[in-house]
């Protein structure tokens, strides 16, 4: 096998059997710190190791086995006695085996205690990326922008927060199931927007690490809870907003609009498979939840070979079905954008010119009206806008496309 | 494994009557289910002395050691198997209580 080969070999390894890994290590051994440590001695064995010997006819198997043995080495080079292990032995797990059914993988209980609700969020963000994803502190210090040191620490306290104040590691309870996924869909989801909007003016304008990195997560989560309709729904979310990235920015960095995309330069495989996944949600009959319907709204722009072929009526219908759900602003916001296309801007801006108190420094709520009042030719009044607009926005595709618009106002 | 439930008050008004019958029955719901440990009622920091017994002789200083606009007016100290079992007990203590909490692991 050449080096290349092995290379990807240890690259598919890490991607398949990282969060596996840590995930039976903290099982076994009860603390966060060892699993993690010692799935990184593995995976740095495996690099040096791999090249030479060979890949393994079981990579995992391997990894997990040459980790077990770290791990021990490690606490017995620590030289810690039998009360002093029982007393890292802190994270508590109750379930009897095989009391989880079908959901029942070590990587879901991970997953539901690095997104555990007392965690700061910032905190279960870069857990996550850590722990289930593998990222490297200097990595996910890089995906956001902070100082390694910061982030290295923000991990130590998180993970020191879980053993002292005893955060289970387990999957929650039926009954608080519904709450808790919704929240493992917020940090995969803002993994994903921090990717797809990046902000700071010296990032690029789409970090595709953290976009695809959200996605890979969330593939996982789908294949270990393939039942919730949320986590189908956010899934295909991203791969019907991942589809149009290529179009989404000019070749001089400009945020390109939906209604201007080349639709010919979108992910067709991410589309049809974005696509499927809302048809199957769709075939269930369940009442959708928020991820879902936002899905279902990029389904229909994405079904639209041309701009002009958009069902924005089918679009109004989703916004309302969606304000329904979530009456927020926001949504209110994103509702009269598709309610400009059907209705036009005038109808549109009256209904905005309502969400002003809330929504008054909100840069794509002051770049909306800008738009809409360039439509109904207010040139003055929209250029103030879109100074604000400009002003406020942080993503420098954004910022280009906002001034472009702005000078070309009569 | 004990979590310290704070309650967190910033006007210095005892509770109310109502507020009483719901701790109440809080604390015979915990009694009941064996998370009891111990809980109290704690005067204003106005009628907190702070003493410095680190000398040969004691010091004793009017008031609360820190000046703050929230302070704690009250605790309970629970039996929890883990933090997710103690969360839904302050939850209900607060609702109780009519107050925000703070839960905290013992060492």
């Amino acid at each position: 096998m050449s080096r290349v080969d092995v290379g990807e070999a240890i690259t598919q390894a890490h991607h398949e059997e990282w969060a596996r890994v840590v995930a039976s290590l903290t099982r076994q051994f009860g603390d966060l710190d060892i699993a993690e440590e010692a799935a990184a001695d593995a995976f740095a064995t495996a690099v040096e190791r791999w090249p030479a010997d060979g890949v393994p006819p079981n990579p995992g198997g391997w990894l997990t086995t040459t980790a077990r043995r770290k791990a021990l080495d490690r606490i017995r080079r620590e030289n810690k006695r039998e009360d002093k292990q029982k007393q890292a032995q802190m994270m508590y797990d109750d379930d009897p085996p095989g009391s989880l059914g079908a959901v029942d993988d070590e990587r879901l209980r991970l997953i539901f205690t690095c997104c555990h609700p007392a965690l700061a969020s910032e905190a279960r963000v870069a857990l996550t990326l850590r722990l289930v994803g593998g990222l490297t502190v200097p990595e996910i210090a890089r995906a956001f922008l902070v100082q390694e040191a910061t982030m290295g620490q923000r991990i130590t306290r998180a993970k020191a927060k879980i053993k002292v104040a005893r955060i289970p590691y387990r999957v929650p309870s039926a009954a608080d199931l519904p709450g808790r996924v919704s929240g493992v869909l917020a940090v995969l989801y803002l993994v994903f927007n921090e990717g797809y909007l990046a902000t700071g003016p010296d990032t690029d304008p789409v970090r595709y690490d953290l976009t695809a990195e959200a996605i890979r997560l969330a593939r996982l989560l789908r294949a270990l809870m393939p039942e919730d309709g949320e986590v189908t729904g956010l899934l295909a979310l991203m791969l019907l907003i991942e589809a149009r990235r290529a179009a989404r920015v000019s070749v001089n960095g400009e945020l390109v609009t939906l209604g201007e995309q080349d639709r010919g330069a979108w992910d067709a495989a991410l589309v049809a498979e974005g696509h499927q996944l809302v048809r199957e949600r769709l075939a269930t009959g369940q009442a959708p939840g928020r991820y879902q319907i936002h899905a279902a709204i990029n389904a229909v722009h994405t079904s639209a070979r041309d701009a002009r072929d958009t069902d924005w009526s089918q679009v109004v219908a989703l916004y309302d079905q969606l304000f329904r759900l979530d009456p927020s602003p926001i949504v209110a916001l994103n509702r009269a954008v598709a309610i400009a296309e059907l209705d036009g801007p005038d109808v549109a801006l009256a209904i905005i010119d309502r969400l002003q108190d809330e929504l008054a420094d909100y840069h794509a709520y002051v770049a909306a009206r800008a738009d809409f009042l360039r439509r109904l030719g207010r040139s003055e009044e929209s250029r103030a806008a879109y100074d604000r607009a400009i002003a406020l926005a942080g993503n420098t595709a954004e910022t280009a496309y906002l001034t472009r618009r702005r000078d070309q106002l009569g | 494994m004990q979590y310290l439930v704070s309650v967190i008050d910033d006007a210095p008004s005892s509770a109310t009557s109502d507020e009483m019958s719901e701790i109440d029955a809080f604390n015979e719901g915990l009694q009941a289910s064996g998370h009891w440990v111990f809980a109290g009622g704690l005067g204003t920091p106005s009628t907190a002395t702070v003493i410095d017994g680190r000398g040969a002789e004691a010091i004793f200083t009017d008031g609360p050691f820190v000046e703050t606009k929230e302070w704690l007016s009250g605790f309970w100290i629970i039996e929890a198997p883990d933090l997710d079992v103690a969360l839904k007990l302050a939850a209900e203590g607060s609702k109780a209580c009519n107050r925000r909490v703070e839960v905290r692991p013992f060492l």
